[in-house]
Parts: structure tokens; sequence; C-alpha cells
């Protein structure tokens, strides 16, 4: 199928938005977009971060995910109680694939669950009790642990307990840093609120410890690496390029990343972030407090990795801008292997991509390193800053969806006919089902590094298996004629 | 047998809901009914006057030393007093902590599951903290549980204040189940033509003031004793207040969706009784500093 028109991109969103109430379809209308590279401000075509609607299967999460989930969970040598019921923090349990090195239950404690388990009592009575019980007990258990978060479920906002008094008494105690996160679910719209409560919390908890204590040497090279969180290692392959050309990664927030490397991070000369909208919030705040610069970059292909260093290497010297240099040269041969050998097979590919926080644009260019064209995009939990940084990566008259409704994307990726989805758990079955070959964008469909040149061989790999995977040419049965068929099977590949 | 029926009631806190409800229920035992009461407020005090005890052990307490209310028996939590009228506290967090409501919640469902509600029983009488702050403390007057509303009040403005923001709380639950304004009862503070104000208050609700129940200092002097004024003294003139109480009770068949008015209608009746003096526009907002430069 030829690239749509703008015209038909409209027809087509038109056509969706057809079956929704008078309400409905006004609120959703502002949602949908066709792409138009010469916007300078997303404002102008698409809204985000509203209120999702009743009854539209939209598929964000909560603050506490946002918080627990995302920001602090990762970071391995803390112990996060998810304070409440059980269910938040075990359905939630290493579910993210965030990789990090350590003995667990030991040192780090990545893959636990660590819940207060509240019962009706602890709703009546309160649960700031067994909250310090709760502590008390995990300095017992795991004495290795080097701080504690209180990660707070729905009802801890709804009977009012005071989970930071609790945490000051007990820091006094056992001389730990114990964070409070007001990160209750049912603030805010998405996810996306739970970042900004655990980048506030960081902030008021965590970075001003080593304020004042020199005692850590420097050097001019130190950088830390923001909203890289590890998952299926992304942040070991990210972290390699930026050693070889030169710098110091002095943290990782907070894939495979420590108490200690946040409380460093004041030091760093620059701050790379990657997902801006799980920690752009600590990034300006750094900015603004310790005069700390930081950029965005983008560790997904060739293309965007050589740009993402060079841009990294004009803030240091010139031995920086050579390793950078020097880099690139030295991974040519590799990834330009990688492209001789998928891009035959993938050229030409149309992909569909809705997904989370930086990757429904991040991934774009390694896509086109591979002859392939994203057609469509949108963002589970995005603001417009997000949109904004997505016109200009994606092609003219390509669809924006935000906060998409399961019927939308359904009835878009029938008309679309890409030759792969790349969305999540929720969403793989259905296309799975549908005959179109489908990549979760999430968690790598358990497989991943994507990132840095490494992961490059890796998403290519995955994305060519999967797309010219033998099993779509036997999707139609056998007995099955063109005669028979009601609907057409999309041929694939 | 009768059918069981439940009763709520509600109304400023400090109006005399606790005693006005062990006396009458004393009432209606005295006259052969069989009466439970559970008390839905944290302080449980509901219950003193019949048990002759300070404070109940309460359901939630319990349940929280017992590690969980699975682990209750009712037996454990069901006290028997004066003329066998069975009495429960749903008992809840001291103030500012935790969630009083879900206290009574978790309390009202333990007492259904359990077969509290066995079919001797003529009355439940539910005696609710002060205003209805929450959903919690609706769960008394939800489906299937009490039918009948009875609030308490006096003369005074405040106490007719909340009288009528029970009764929009009362439309609200009576439009999905069938729970009823069942009257008005006037503890007295002796206000000037208190009964008139409080039948005109009723009859503008809809409803009725089914008792006026004077002041009379044997009440207190019962108190004391932790006591009824039916069981202390039972010839003085205030127990057969009491009494005249529960046979209207008993009889009352006057059960409404109330009219809950306005708060300019409100005022009105207000200063159309004196009780409060008619406003003057020109003077709201005008600090007393401001008025001496004027």
């Amino acid at each position: 199928m030829a690239a749509m028109t703008r015209e038909e991109t409209e027809a087509l969103i038109q056509e969706v938005l057809e079956v929704y109430p008078e309400k409905a379809k006004k609120d959703r209308a502002k949602h949908l977009a066709i792409n138009d590279q010469s916007l300078e401000k997303s404002n102008k075509c698409i809204t985000s971060n509203r209120k999702s609607l009743p009854g539209v299967m939209t598929i964000r999460g909560c603050a506490y995910a946002g918080s627990k989930g995302v920001v602090w969970g990762p970071i391995k040598d803390m112990i996060h109680i998810s304070h409440g019921p059980v269910g938040c923090g075990q359905y939630s349990r290493a579910g993210r694939r965030n990789y990090y090195v350590g003995t667990t239950g030991v040192n780090t404690f990545g893959t636990m669950n660590f819940t207060s388990d509240f019962t009706e009592k602890d709703i009546v009575f309160g649960g700031d009790k067994k909250l310090a019980k709760c502590i008390d007990e995990i300095e017992t258990l795991f004495p290795l642990n080097k701080g504690i978060s209180i990660q707070s479920e729905c009802p801890i906002g709804l009977i009012g307990d005071d989970i930071e008094a609790v945490s000051k008494v007990k820091h006094k105690e056992h001389g730990k840093t114990i964070v409070p996160v007001r990160c209750e679910g049912f603030r805010g719209v998405s996810q996306s609120l739970g970042h900004h409560i655990a980048n506030d919390a960081i902030r008021d908890w965590v970075l001003e410890n080593r304020d004042g204590d020199d005692s850590f040497p420097t050097t001019p090279y130190d950088v830390a690496v923001i909203g890289d969180y590890n998952i299926g290692g992304d942040a070991w392959a990210s972290r390699t390029l930026l050693e070889e050309m030169g710098l110091r990664v002095v943290a990782q927030w907070s894939g495979d990343g420590t108490i200690a490397e946040i409380e460093k991070t004041p030091k760093v000369k620059l701050n790379l972030i990657h997902c801006y909208r799980s920690m752009n919030y600590i990034a300006r705040h750094m900015e603004e407090k310790y005069s700390i610069p930081w950029i965005e970059y983008n560790f997904f292909g060739p293309t965007k990795i050589a740009e993402s260093l060079r841009r990294i290497a004009e803030h240091f010297d010139d031995t920086i801008k050579e390793g950078a240099e020097r880099v690139i040269a030295r991974y040519k041969a590799e990834y330009d292997a990688v492209i001789a050998k998928y891009k035959p097979r993938l050229e030409g590919k149309r992909v569909m991509l809705y997904i989370g926080g930086l990757r429904p644009r991040h991934v774009i260019g390694a896509y086109e390193d591979l002859g392939m064209e994203v057609v469509g995009t949108g963002y589970e939990f995005g603001h417009n800053d997000d949109y904004d940084r997505t016109i200009k990566e994606m092609g003219n008259a390509t669809l924006l969806y935000d906060d998409v409704t399961g019927y939308e994307f359904e009835e878009f990726v029938k008309k679309v006919q890409p030759d792969l989805v790349g969305s999540g758990i929720k969403e793989k079955y259905i296309f799975q089902k549908m005959g179109v070959p489908f990549r979760q964008m999430h968690s790598w469909d358990y497989s991943g590094p994507y990132h840095g040149y490494d992961g490059f061989a890796i998403f290519a790999r995955d994305m060519d298996m999967t797309i010219n995977n033998p099993c779509w040419k036997s999707f139609k049965a056998p007995w099955k004629t063109e005669a028979t068929e009601s609907e057409p099977v999309k041929a694939v590949a | 047998m009768a059918k069981l029926r439940q009763c709520a009631i509600y109304g400023k806190g400090g109006i005399g809901k606790s005693t006005t409800t062990q006396n009458l229920v004393a009432g209606l035992a005295e006259l052969g009914k069989k009466v439970m009461i559970v008390g839905c407020d944290p302080k449980a005090d509901s219950t003193r006057l019949i048990l002759h005890a300070k404070a109940q052990n309460s359901i939630m307490q319990m349940a929280a030393d017992a590690g969980s209310v699975e682990d209750l028996e009712l037996e454990d939590v069901l006290k028997v007093g004066y003329r066998d009228i069975k009495c429960v506290e749903s008992g809840g967090p001291e103030p500012g902590v935790g969630c009083a409501g879900r206290g009574v919640i978790t309390a009202i469902n333990f007492l259904e599951e359990e077969g509290a509600y066995d079919e001797n029983l003529d009355f439940v009488f539910y005696d609710v903290l002060g205003d209805v702050v929450c959903g919690g403390f609706a769960m008394p007057i939800r489906e299937n549980k009490a039918q009948e509303i009875y609030i308490v009040c006096s003369g005074e403005m405040m106490a007719m204040y909340a009288a009528n923001n029970i009764a929009k709380g009362i439309v609200k639950y009576a439009n999905s189940g069938g729970v009823r304004l069942a009257g008005l009862i006037c503890n007295s503070r002796q206000t000037a033509r208190e009964d008139e104000l409080i039948m005109e208050l009723a009859r503008k609700m809809g409803t009725h003031m089914i008792h006026f129940v004077p002041r009379d200092n044997v009440v207190q002097r019962a108190e004391i004793r932790r006591m009824t004024v039916i069981e202390y003294e039972p010839e003085a003139k205030q127990a057969q207040e009491y009494r005249d109480l529960a046979n209207k009770i008993i009889n009352n068949t006057n059960l409404v969706i109330p009219t809950p008015i306005t708060m300019d209608e409100l005022e009105d009746l207000l200063m159309e009784f004196g009780v409060m003096e008619e406003v003057d526009e020109s003077v709201v907002g005008i600090t007393a500093a401001a008025e001496a430069t004027a």
C-alpha cells in the first residue's frame, strides 16, 4: 500500500470517529492528528495528557505504576515497599525486565516484592504503625539494603496516613535514607504524574544528601545517564559507548542504579536524558539548582547514535570529540554488516507504533536505518512536549494518536495495513490473531538490549524474524479458497 | 413474629443521640420488644447505659487485637444488658488516623455474616456519629439495613441545619433504596417556642415531630450511674416521656421521602421564630475597623 495522502488520512480518522457518540467523538477527535512537519508546536494539531474516557479500553497505568514501576523500582540496592494492599506490588513484581547485577535478597532487591499487605484493620486504624514495623523487619532481615522507599497505594491517601513522619523517625533510628512517595494510584490521569511525583521525591529526600561533601573525586568527563531503565540490558549497551568515547558514567538512573549513584549525580558535568518523559523534571531541577546542563539523546539505530554521540561530545573538549568519532568508526563495519544483512529483507516495510515514554519517537530512526517506515505512532501518556519532538521525526500525513482506544487502534491497523505493529502485551494477541506481525516494544518481547550498536543488531534480527516469519504464510486455512473467504486475509511478506 | 424493624438515629454531634436512643430502647424493652443497639461511632458510647459499662469492647478493636475480623466470634462482641437488650459497638480509630467510616462498614458486614440479626429481634437501632461525613457513616441506611431514620434535633440553629443536611442524605438513599425519614425527635434545649419551631421544620421537610422530649436533670443523674432513666427511676416523669416516644415509634407509620428545604427557607423560618436576626446585607464583609471609620 502506498503512503497515504493527507486527505486519505483525514478521511480515515473521520471514518473511525464516526461510530462514537457525539461527546466521545468530540473528545477523541482532539487526540487524533495527521502529522505535518511544517508545524513547530504540536498543540496546533493534538491534545494530550487528558483524562481517558470510560469504556475506551485505554492501556494507561496509574501514578503508583509510574513511581514504583518505572522510576524507583529499578534502584537495585534500595527496598521499595508497596504500601497498601498486596495486589499492586505482587502483580507488578519483576514485570519490567530491568536487569541488574547483584545478589538478589542480599545486596540487591529488584525482582522481589515488599508490601505492607493492608487488611481491614489497617484501613480502619491507620497503617503507620505497621509501616514502622515493616521498616524494622526489613532492617533485620535485609541489613545490606541502602535505603527504603515507601510507594503509596491508593488507600494511603484516602485514610491520611502520615508516612512522612514515619520516614523521619525511622531515618533517625536506622540512619538510612527512607523516602515517602505520595504516588497514590488515583492521582492524575496516567502513570505520567507518578513519574513527576517520583522525581520530586528524589529531589526532596535524596538529591541533597551529599551537598557540601567534596570527598567524591570528580573528573571533567563525568556524566549521568538519566531515564534508561536497562530493559533487557539497554543501559549497559549505552554505557559502553559513552565510556569508550572517554566519558565517565557516574550514575545510571535508574536501571541497574544505586542510591549512591543518585546521590553523586549533582557532581556531574552533564546530564544525558534518554527517557525525557519520565525524568525531565529532575534534569531541569539539577540545571536550576546545580547549574548542570542536560541534553536529550537517542541510542536507537546507528544514525541516531552517531548524531547523539556527536551532540554529547560538543559539550566537552577535543579528546571527547575525537572519542565520539573513534567510537562511530570502530562500530561502522559492524552496523554496516547488520544493515547489509537485514535491509534487503525489511526495505519498504511499514510500521505502526503505540508505546510509552520515549520510544514512539526514538525508535523511528532505527527502523529507517533498516529501510522501514513508521506510518503511525502515539503515546500512552505523553504530553505535548513529546508530540513537539515527534512531528519532525514522522513523515507528512502519517497518523498520530494519543491515548489511543482499543477500537481506534484496531481500525487504524485494519485500514493502514502495516507490516508490523509495535506495542505492548495487551495489544499483542489482538494483532497477531488479525494476522499482523507484532513486537512488544515495552519489554522488547523478552529480548534486547535494543540500545546502542550491540542493541541495533538484536533489534534488526528481531524485526526480521517477526515480519519474515514463515508462520504468516500459513495464516489462511488450506481448505479455504478465495471464493469461500468472506474477508480476504492480507498477504504478508 | 412481626418483621424486624431497623432504625437509624442521626443528628448533630452532642445533641443527645446516644442518651435518647438508649432510653427509648429501654422503653421498648419494657414493652416486651426484643432490641439490639449497634453503635456506629468510634467513641463507642452508644451502649454504656444499657450495659452499665464505661465503654463496650468494639468489633474493630477486638478484630485488631485478634489479628483480623475473620478471627472474631459473635459472642466476643455481642453483649446483653438491661432487659436482654443486645449491644454491639462498631468502634474505630482514635481521632486523626485511619478510616472510621470503613470501620462501620466492616462491623456491619461482620454482624450480618455472623447472624447477629436473628429472627427473634423486633428492632435494631443504629446510633450513628454526628453528621454523615462519608459513605461509611451512610452504611446503616443503605439497602437492606435501616428503613426508618429518626433525626434528633433541638430548637438551636445548628441542630436544625444538621437535621436538614441529613435529610438531604436520606433523599439520595431513599431514591435508590427503601429508606425513609420517620420523624424528628426534639430533644429540648429549652429555647423559645421550641416545639412549634420543630413542628414547623418537620412540616416543611414533609415529616412530623414524633415526640418532644423535655429537658430534665434526672437524665444526668441516671447517666452518672450509667443507667437509663427508665431503669434508674421508673416512676420519673421523664421515664414516661421515653415510654411515650417508644410507643409512638412502635405505632409510627409516617415514613416519607423527605423534602429538605433550601438555606433561604431555613433562614426565613429561623427569623420567623426569632432564632436568627435578619441579615443586613450592607454590613457583610465589613471589618470593625472599617465600620469605625465609616
